[in-house]
């Protein structure tokens, strides 16, 4: 059965796939396209370019405390330094890579899609969020320096008094842009999924990536709003003489904190599940087995969206005005779906064939590297610990691990995806050298950060004490951090080096879903033929129908997959 | 359908049995609006779906034994190219610039903004430039 192929669900694609010849070149093709693969591959160029800038910052900054009193640069540049750190990183890199570059150009062929479901408005978010960057880091070029009142902008900090200047409000106005085309991403996603799947790819069909990608969507609904209204209501403050965060006036300075995470802890899992979701593929690929608990991935997910709505005050919890109790229980309990993920992961490489591709090692890097930061993140979610760690180095370290966890998860997709994306394999040598650089530095950077925190160093500061266990500690932090940007040049090279070098073909990994069915890059519109969806590995039935896939609960052990290339 | 309208309506209705014990608990209101207005928002398309699903017939990317032939035909109508989300883009920068240096940057912005719209409109109307 699964040898029967039918023509294209999408009867316009051969019209299209012709009229793109016609269409305009270069720089005009850039500027006018809606093929969510190009407006994908912007969105990674992009972001990966952002990684870069907030990654200089980020070795300025350690630069700085690697020794005690050091005057590499003043404190007011330090503030815009961690600032825009924090800003490049969280707004500009992590979730634009996520969901709107991979995510753009895998999901709907996942799925089968021919295009995002509005394929202009994913347009206008790139424009959105490219200008939106740019508005950010203009500060930079202003006379006051660009915002320094720390990413979160807390309130009475970020009003006109303590935090004046052009720095601050194009940092406002960034936000405003890249939250709006994050909302229209959102949209695209959720629409692009509920309406556009290729005949048979029922929801429990679709990849967990896709579904994680859906969850993420959701939450952006759920969550960007009340960023972008925050944003106003602080511009309002600043410009348009309203108190809404302002004591004075009779407003509520912890009001902006409210507003702020609640944004800002479901941010989190819009920074996370997309990258889960690319672990869950590259493991499941590399082991050459099915997602073990596949629906359990999905419940767990779903769990992890629903409470991340009840869990922004734990970043609170010293303001002294917060419900411990509840935001404590929750933000545990969160743990647990979580918790069921890593063991899903773990339940997918039992017994398979592990192919330690760089892929896989970035996957199986971001899985080490993520429990220490999920571990740690159990401890904060205790107020009495909090209270003792809050705002010191063991936070900064708790979530860097997080982040650089998304960091080996993101390359482990670039690496898995690069190849369907380019039509060209990425040097695995050279990749693997990259992983150990970006592993082991990752470690060195944030380990002695979590013992600094309990020594009690706190975070945002640019001179310490002269103190030797605190500069041994930190100058191990920045030896870490110079690792890590080791790791980043090798990946650059690694992309010059394998330039148009090894043909991938269509299915380089002999991989399960159905954006490997198609070539590489993909056709305008992305299918020729799609194969009969049954299950949801699709590619992998129609390549191994020996090995089909059983009905859930019923899967075999490890299969035996033919021999693969690899440079 | 069905599957879809469930995720949202289940979504919100964790949100809402979280938002009255928190709202009851904590009395305290921002909070307690936000998590409503969470689930205002998975009720409202969850419900749509939902009615939907009860009225339609499973689509082919509902039924788990379709075949590719089912979904032959017309996808919907996708653009080629276009030019005016970038012409949208640029006059949403030039007005968010105005907010910052000064009124003028309104002129240029909300120009584009407004050749923007006509614009796409008129190309949706056509069908999409391609």
């Amino acid at each position: 059965m699964t040898d029967v192929v039918n023509p294209p669900a999408t009867a316009p694609a051969e019209d299209h796939a012709h009229d793109e010849h016609h269409g305009p070149t270069g720089i005009l093709k850039w500027m006018t396209t809606t093929d969510h693969k190009i407006i994908g591959l912007s969105y990674t160029v992009t972001s990966v370019l952002m990684l870069v800038i907030g990654g200089l910052f980020a070795e300025i900054i350690r630069g700085q405390l690697a020794s005690p009193n050091s005057s590499l640069v003043s404190l007011a540049q330090y503030n815009e330094l961690f600032t825009m750190h924090g800003s490049v990183m969280i707004y500009l890199f992590a979730g634009p890579f996520a969901f709107g570059g991979l995510a753009n150009i895998i999901v709907p062929i996942q799925i089968g899609a021919p295009d995002m479901a509005f394929p202009r408005l994913n347009a206008l978010s790139y424009w959105l969020y490219l200008t939106g960057a740019i508005t950010m880091l203009l500060g930079f070029f202003t006379a006051g320096g660009a915002a320094n009142f720390g990413w979160v902008a807390y309130a009475p900090l970020s009003n006109s008094i303590n935090t004046p200047g052009a720095g601050a409000d194009l940092w406002i106005g960034g936000l405003l842009l890249t939250g709006f085309s994050a909302i229209f991403t959102g949209v695209n996603l959720t629409a692009t999924i509920f309406y556009l799947r290729a005949p048979g790819m029922t929801m429990f069909r679709m990849p967990i990536f896709t579904w994680n990608m859906l969850v993420t969507g959701i939450l952006i609904l759920l969550a960007f709003p009340v960023l972008t209204a925050g944003l106003v209501m602080l511009y309002c403050d600043r410009h348009f003489g309203t108190h809404i965060y302002s004591v004075a006036g009779g407003g509520v300075p912890v009001l902006w904190q409210h507003i702020f995470w609640f944004w800002g802890h479901p941010e989190v899992y819009i920074l996370a599940l997309p990258f889960f979701g690319m672990v869950t593929e590259i493991i499941a690929v590399f082991s050459r087995k099915p997602v073990f608990g596949y629906k359990g991935m999905v419940f767990a997910t779903l769990s992890i969206a629903a409470l991340s709505l009840g869990v922004w005050a734990h970043h609170m919890f010293t303001t002294g005005v917060v419900l411990l109790p509840f935001f404590s229980i929750m933000s545990l309990l969160i743990a647990v779906p979580t918790g069921i993920k890593i063991f899903n992961w773990i339940g997918t490489m039992w017994r398979g064939e592990v192919w330690f591709s760089t892929a896989m090692l970035m996957a199986l890097g971001f899985l080490v590297t993520f429990l220490v930061g999920g571990l740690t993140g159990i401890y904060l979610a205790s107020p009495p610990l909090d209270f003792f760690t809050h705002d010191t180095y063991f936070v900064v370290a708790h979530f860097h691990s997080v982040v650089m966890a998304l960091v080996l998860g993101g390359m482990g997709g670039l690496y898995y995806w690069g190849p369907k994306i380019t039509g060209y394999l990425l040097n695995e040598r050279i990749g693997k050298i990259q992983f150990w650089f970006l592993f082991i530095g990752t470690q060195v950077f944030t380990v002695p950060q979590y013992i600094l925190g309990l020594l009690g160093m706190p975070r945002r500061i640019a001179v310490y004490p002269n103190n030797p266990q605190w500069k041994a500690l930190n100058d191990w932090s920045s030896l870490g951090a110079a690792l890590i940007g080791i790791s980043t040049i090798l990946f650059v090279i690694n992309v010059i080096v394998s330039w148009k070098k090894y043909p991938a073909g269509d299915n380089p990994w002999d991989a399960q879903t159905l954006e490997w069915f198609t070539t590489s890059p993909p056709p305008h519109h992305n299918f020729y033929r799609l194969p009969q969806i049954r299950s949801e590995r699709p590619t992998w039935d129609y390549n191994h129908p020996e090995h089909k896939s059983l009905a859930h609960g019923q899967h075999d052990t490890a299969v035996h997959a033919d021999e693969v290339k690899v440079p | 359908m069905k599957v879809e309208a469930k995720v949202l309506l289940s979504l919100g209705l964790f949100f809402g049995i979280m938002c009255a014990v928190y709202w009851n608990w904590s009395l305290e209101n921002a909070g307690g609006v936000m998590m409503f207005a969470g689930m205002l928002l998975c009720f409202l398309p969850g419900g749509y779906y939902y009615w939907w699903s009860r009225r339609m017939k499973a689509r082919p990317e509902d039924n788990p034994y379709a075949t590719q032939a089912e979904g032959a035909g017309v996808v919907g109508s996708f653009p080629g190219t276009s030019i005016w989300p970038f012409t949208l883009g640029m006059g949403a920068f030039f007005v968010v610039l105005a907010l910052v240096f000064g009124i003028w940057f309104l002129v240029p912005g909300l120009a584009l903004v407004v050749w923007a719209l006509l614009g796409g409109t008129a190309e949706g109307r056509r069908g999409g430039h391609v």
